[in-house]
């Protein structure tokens, strides 16, 4: 906590005078985690032990044999590395620069398979099939990161993901069960979640109601009325109310046969290519356009957006619909598109998750992904080591996401600023 | 923003805790709270009919015979709310008073940890904090007032004592992380208390896989029963409504005191009305935050302890079971108000105690109970909403505090 603290970050007078500030955080918070690289994944790792990794799955075109990695040597490298990035990064906040973001990332990979070429030490496990479950798993992260982000970005903090993803997942099984098509109920999905949403506008961009209020209740509404709802309905005649069936994987072809990233990304179900197309079309939408800027400008400077002639209540209405369609269609993804069949309270949370991946995405699409990926591979991390066995118990592996989620709000993996604007409301003087 | 200014503010300094509990009762703020429930029961009874299976089978001839239709319906509808009703205060279907009045002993030993737990959102409130972590809180303040409770033998009375107290440490730990984190860093304390939440839960199945909680002989995460000299005790015999209660009720008239009668809560309320403000004046508002944060960690830890020592009496991982969510409607029907939280926490623990009486005699499920609860919330949320609905004029009722805005 030694930040030279000369101008308080919400101070705008910074600016006009560029005072030297530096921030020791990062690259003390990086140099812990680098010894303890060095000492726990290097030093203290049983030496003669070998991981080993598979990287074809048996049906690829293209087969690479499994290779096998000294345990203990590629910890040590691994954690020098690290070390090596601490320094630098100890380097450059004395010369009064930032921590870029590639350094941080890289610094995160190399730890990130330090610890796992430690986990198999004496075992084996495929890197594709690891990756597979990760996009798997992130999938409906990065749907609802999306969705948070589209109303953030104006102005809007949307804590009801998690209603809108559950919401999207019962009316699709639910509309996909009486109609008996997948499809339709995937048309279904966005609706429910713009359901929500709408309420949410209502609440908050009409009648100025406290944004985290309406989103929490919102939450405790959905998961009241998806639990009565399945208790009554979908439980005692599952034949017609719970039985959507779901998208099978789809290989695309000649993409889907290059080696790992052909499985990992083309071998997937209709769901995850739509996420794919839109996460393009929000990041373009949200940075090339003139919506994407008036959007940003009513969640940075409503006032400004507002005497430029942009109605900022409108702008916010529309993306609070926006981002609760785009929810409600991720939502779809647990129903058609893992699990074939709705269950009480399937998102278990995702929602909050994918809030998490946004911030910790800094409100970007791309970031989102990245942030989702993060997610969704710990957590399948844990699923696959829980399988050979590993030292650390798997509820701390469960645990990883939301310690590295508390870590970036509280700035020690850099910075963290939402759009200016989130969260109040705007009344027109 | 158009309604007449409220009650001159003579009145307002020189009321008793009494004469304003009656003014809350008897103005706007009550007619807005009475309408959202009347509204919320209203859809809830929709809810129940649309989806009855035999009022399905009714209207499946509605227009060859309609009155089966709405006779169902209101079959449906009435032995539904009658249940609710019996099952949280009296049933009539009893001889003895005593006998009669048991579930509403089992209304207010639900209501016990919605009461602590609501204060614990209530207090950051004023303070213009939001405290979503009460459900981390909660088990947290479970864990070490059961790990007390069970692993050691101490006196009677002190056990008890130490026990609770335990739990209380429990939750400030768990909620001083959030509150340190915001006055040091300004680390959002929505974020970091969901973030907590989850590690809590993660935390407590944990726990209950090792040979330091798990009960002897169980493969099931499941901690021993507590001592009996640890044990909250029962305030009558054959209800499960235990001390915990009264303690809650303590809570409430702690909280009070603190926000009305303290130098801190001075400083709390100063400081939720307006920071900078605040700042100016000499006061610590990073000091005033983390503050806060524990003494709503400690009440959340209450909550906590009454579960482990009193309502069950031992450590599952469902110990909390969505609680801490509750909490927040609570915290937010009683408008962040020591008494108002007593009144929601009876209100939604009637809700909850009705709803399992409603389930066992009717089969209507009682996840009604959850869409209840937050209609309630959203309705008294949005007075203009009510007003438009019943085409009334009453007075606006103070805006729910001043919450948190963005990140």
């Amino acid at each position: 906590m030694s930040v030279d603290t000369a101008t308080s970050p919400a101070s705008p007078a910074v600016d006009q005078t560029r005072v030297l500030t530096r921030s020791w955080r990062a690259p003390i918070v990086l140099a812990i985690f680098g010894v303890l690289a060095l000492v726990v994944f290097g030093i203290t790792a049983p030496s003669g032990e070998h991981s080993t990794f598979r990287v074809s799955t048996s049906s690829d075109f293209v087969q690479i044999e499994p290779f096998a990695l000294p345990s203990r040597l590629v910890g040590l490298l691994l954690g020098v590395l690290c070390l090596v990035i601490a320094a630098y990064a100890f380097w450059l906040v004395r010369q009064a620069r930032k921590v870029p973001l590639w350094l941080s990332v890289t610094f995160g990979l190399a730890f990130v398979f330090a610890f796992l070429t430690w986990a198999v030490a004496g075992a084996t496990i495929s890197l594709t099939n690891l990756l597979q479950g990760a996009v798997a798993l992130s999938v409906p992260l990065i749907f609802g990161a999306l969705s948070g982000l589209l109303c953030e970005r104006a102005g809007v903090i949307n804590i009801a993901i998690e209603g809108q993803l559950l919401f999207g997942a019962f009316l699709s099984g639910v509309v996909a069960s009486l109609t008996s098509s997948t499809w339709v109920g995937l048309i279904a999905a966005p609706i429910a979640g713009l359901l929500v949403a709408y309420v949410l506008a209502v609440f908050t961009v009409k009648y100025f109601v406290n944004q985290i209020i309406v989103g929490v209740v919102l939450n405790v509404l959905v998961i009241g009325l998806t639990n009565f709802l399945f208790s009554r309905l979908l439980s005692p005649d599952p034949a017609t109310w719970n039985s959507p069936g779901r998208f099978l994987s789809m290989k695309v072809p000649v993409l889907g046969d290059i080696p790992v990233i052909g499985p990992v990304l083309f071998n997937q179900n209709v769901i995850v290519y739509f996420l794919y197309v839109i996460v393009i079309v929000v990041n373009i939408a949200l940075f090339r356009s003139r919506w994407g800027l008036r959007v940003r400008a009513v969640g940075e400077h409503p006032e400004a957006a507002d005497t430029a002639g942009i109605n900022v209540n409108k702008v916010r209405f529309r993306n609070v619909l926006i981002g609760g369609a785009v929810a409600g269609f991720g939502g779809a993804y647990f129903t058609l598109g893992v699990s074939g069949l709705f269950s009480r309270e399937m998102t278990a949370g995702q929602g909050f998750i994918a809030l998490a991946a946004m911030i910790l995405g800094r409100w970007s699409p791309i970031g989102a992904v990245f942030a989702g990926l993060l997610f969704g591979f710990a957590n399948n991390l844990q699923s696959v080591l829980g399988i050979i066995g590993t030292p650390i118990p798997s509820e701390f592996m469960l645990m990883a996401p939301y310690l590295v989620t508390i870590f970036a709000v509280a700035g020690f993996v850099g910075r963290v600023r939402p759009p200016a604007a989130d969260g109040e409301p705007y009344i027109k003087s | 923003m158009t309604e007449p200014a409220p009650a001159p503010p003579e009145t307002q300094q020189r009321s008793t805790a009494g004469q304003r509990f009656w003014r809350e009762l008897t103005t706007g703020s009550a007619m807005v709270t009475l309408l959202s429930v009347v509204l919320a029961l209203v859809i809830g009874a929709i809810l129940i009919i649309v989806s009855d299976p035999r009022v399905l089978d009714a209207a499946s001839y509605f227009f060859s015979r309609p009155g089966d239709t709405f006779s169902a319906a209101w079959r449906s509808v009435s032995s539904a709310y009658a249940a609710l009703f019996q099952g949280s205060l009296i049933n009539f279907q009893e001889y003895s008073i005593g006998r009669a009045l048991r579930p509403f002993a089992e209304t207010l030993t639900y209501a016990t940890p919605l009461i602590a737990a609501g204060l614990a959102v209530a207090l950051p409130f004023r303070a213009g904090l939001f405290n979503i972590g009460a459900e981390g809180q909660i088990i947290l303040g479970a864990i070490f007032a059961g790990y007390i409770g069970f692993a050691i033998d101490l006196p009677i009375v002190v056990h008890v004592a130490v026990a609770v107290a335990a739990g209380l440490i429990g939750g400030a730990i768990w909620a001083g992380i959030a509150g340190v984190l915001k006055a040091k860093t300004g680390a959002h304390e929505v974020i970091v208390t969901i973030m907590l939440n989850n590690i809590a839960r993660f935390l407590i199945v944990y726990l209950l896989a090792t040979s330091a909680f798990q009960r002897p002989g169980r493969a099931d995460p499941i901690s021993p029963f507590v001592y009996e000299s640890a044990e909250l005790p029962r305030v009558f015999e054959g209800t499960r409504l235990h001390v915990g209660f009264l303690l809650a009720i303590l809570a409430a008239v702690f909280v009070w005191w603190l926000l009305e009668r303290s130098t801190l809560g001075f400083r709390l309320r100063a400081v939720g009305h307006n920071p900078h403000a605040a700042t100016t004046a000499g006061m610590s508002v990073t000091g005033t935050y983390t503050a806060v944060f524990l003494i709503a960690g400690a009440l959340a830890g209450l909550a906590g302890a009454s579960l482990a020592l009193g309502t069950e009496r031992h450590l599952t991982p469902g110990i909390s079971g969505g609680l801490g969510f509750d909490a927040i409607t609570v915290a937010l029907l009683g408008r962040s108000n020591p008494w108002g939280t007593i009144a929601a926490g009876i209100l939604f623990g009637a809700l909850r105690a009705g709803g399992v009486t409603m389930q066992a005699r009717t089969g209507t499920p009682i996840d009604i109970v959850l869409v209840l609860q937050a209609l309630i919330v959203l309705f008294i949320a949005a007075p203009p909403l009510v007003r438009a609905i019943f085409r009334i004029k009453i007075r606006a009722p103070e805006p729910v505090t001043t919450a948190a805005k963005g990140w």
